[in-house]
């Protein structure tokens, strides 16, 4: 009930916001009726543009090298009999971490001057690299502290799922004369198709909401470079205080989140999972 | 799964190795950082002597915010997570076992799916206008009520995942010698999912601990969480490192301590919806 009426409410809050423009004079809000200008705003907005164009490299690229990370992790920890429940404790320690946490770790460690990456790369006698301060490299940084914090979780799913394989298939295999190479990609990997759809379809959707690392790292910067949707959607509700335009632009962002879960529903099904 | 044999095997542990480092790497050299004093960070020395400084300046000093923002978050997490577990563990009590109309259980869940995966961003401004029309906005009960919202949908979803496990029969056994259903619930289903209950009671905590996006805008100063106090190091005009390297630190001990209890239950939870 709680559940429906702090989140039912607000949406159609939304939709009402979304055509007003909404001021502050006195601490009362002046709702205004403005349908127009709203709709023009979001036409108009190059950086939400920007924005989604960033989620969505972010996005794709993270998640893909996750799930090919946790995947070779996964299936290397099941196949070393040894170290399987300190390899477990370990990787649960970033999923667990507060992200913000997270963020300022690695805000420590890309220092242009004296972050732990730099005095390596510059014992090396290479230049150091900045980091965050470069709008070529900044949404690649971004990139692999998302790596960092989410692969093990892809590869608590993948393990779970590999673990729980059929071994006779398996062994089959194996006497049949497969070798590894042939195991993993005709047997382990087939076999495992409705896991992995999952860790990408929860990758893919926390990857949509990411916010407090950008947030911590970058803020966006340097220029729009690492822009991603949460943020833009937090400039415009809190740094220029328009309400009415932000409530649109949330409308859009859950229109498109619906018809996301929608395809990718489509697109699990299809190969085989629920 | 694999057999590995020479070279390839060493190469294996070799990866291996190398994963463990690059997870507790950054971690232990933010820890180090945590207990240098500002110039021997920002000199980047390795050898240098240790000092409390940091950890005293964030926990104790009259200036410091810090402390609040721990109380604020534990109370906020672990008011949340009651409710949550409350809300949730009937709900999904009610949605695993009565007979729902299936058109109203699917709409139900399928919202409850949406809203999990709506940036809660999208939900801010809304909350926000509300909790200031009704006084709630920068205290603790709007975050309260705020957690309880984002993190009710897993709780739903994971505690029915566990009480579908439950046999029918178990619970209609009980009810044939003489309980009636609230009994079956409270003596016999109950006690069967506790797994479950731990595992979501770790995960609303922790991720009630992190949450960011929402605290960070709904509260003031006075009630902001731990968190918001990171962000806040980091953000000043003068980046503060090694409070922020103390601060961070700090900010996971929780979890760390949740993880060496509720492991089991939490990768068995995390991981239960996603085989099946």
């Amino acid at each position: 009930m709680l559940l429906l009426l702090l989140t039912v409410y607000p949406i159609l809050n939304l939709i009402g916001m979304s055509v007003s423009t909404i001021g502050f004079q006195a601490a009362k809000e002046i709702w205004t009726f403005t349908p127009g200008t709203n709709f023009h705003d979001l036409l108009d907005d190059d950086i939400f543009r920007i924005s989604l164009w960033n989620t969505l490299v972010f996005a794709v690229v993270a998640v893909a090298v996750e799930i090919i990370l946790g995947l070779t992790l996964a299936i290397l920890v099941a196949s070393v009999s040894r170290f399987k429940g300190l390899i477990r404790t370990v990787l649960i320690v970033p999923i667990l971490m507060p992200p913000v946490a997270i963020g300022s770790m690695w805000k420590l460690m890309y220092s242009l001057d004296f972050g732990v990456l730099n005095q390596i790369i510059t014992s090396l006698g290479l230049q150091p690299v900045n980091w965050l301060g470069s709008t070529s490299l900044a949404l690649f940084s971004v990139i692999i502290v998302d790596v960092w914090h989410w692969t093990p979780f892809v590869f608590l799913i993948l393990f779970a799922a590999v673990e729980g394989l059929p071994k006779e298939v398996i062994e089959a295999a194996r006497i049949d004369g497969a070798r590894n190479r042939e195991l993993v990609f005709k047997i382990i990997i087939p076999l495992m198709k409705p896991a992995l759809a999952v860790a990408l379809l929860f990758r893919i959707i926390l990857a949509f909401k990411v916010f407090d690392e950008v947030f911590l790292l970058t803020s966006g910067g340097p220029g729009t470079s690492t822009e991603v949707v949460s943020l833009h959607l937090y400039k415009v509700f809190f740094e220029q205080n328009q309400m009415g335009y932000g409530a649109l632009l949330s409308l859009a962002i859950i229109a498109a989140t619906i018809a996301f879960l929608w395809v990718g529903q489509r697109a699990a099904s299809a190969v085989g999972a629920r | 799964m694999l057999v590995l044999r020479g070279p390839a095997r060493w190469l294996a542990y070799l990866v291996l190795a190398t994963g463990i480092v690059i997870i507790i790497g950054p971690f232990l050299w933010v820890a180090l950082q945590s207990f240098k004093y500002e110039i021997a960070i920002l000199q980047g020395s390795w050898i240098f002597t240790p000092t409390w400084f940091n950890y005293s300046d964030v926990l104790y000093s009259h200036r410091s915010d810090f402390p609040t923002n721990v109380w604020n978050s534990v109370v906020v997490a672990s008011l949340s997570t009651f409710f949550v577990l409350i809300a949730g563990t009937l709900a999904a009590y009610s949605l695993s076992r009565l007979r729902w109309n299936r058109w109203i259980a699917r709409t139900f869940l399928g919202w409850t799916l949406i809203f999990n995966m709506i940036p809660p961003l999208t939900l801010i401004g809304p909350w926000y206008l509300i909790f200031r029309e009704v006084g709630l906005y920068e205290t603790l009960t709007g975050l309260v009520l705020a957690h309880i919202t984002l993190h009710l949908p897993m709780t739903i979803w994971m505690m029915m995942a566990y009480f579908n496990e439950i046999p029918k029969e178990i619970e209609e056994a009980a009810r044939v010698d003489g309980c009636d259903r609230l009994d079956a619930f409270w003596r016999i289903s109950l006690p069967l999912v506790t797994p479950g209950l731990i595992a979501a009671g770790v995960l609303a905590f922790v991720f009630s601990w992190n949450e960011f996006a929402v605290a960070l805008n709904l509260t003031s100063r006075a009630t902001a969480t731990v968190p918001v106090a990171i962000a806040r190091f980091a953000q000043q005009y003068e980046v503060q490192y090694g409070q922020m390297a103390a601060a961070s630190i700090v900010s996971t001990i929780p979890a760390l301590i949740l993880m060496f209890f509720g492991q089991r239950f939490v990768v068995q939870g995390l991981t239960m919806g996603a085989v099946k």
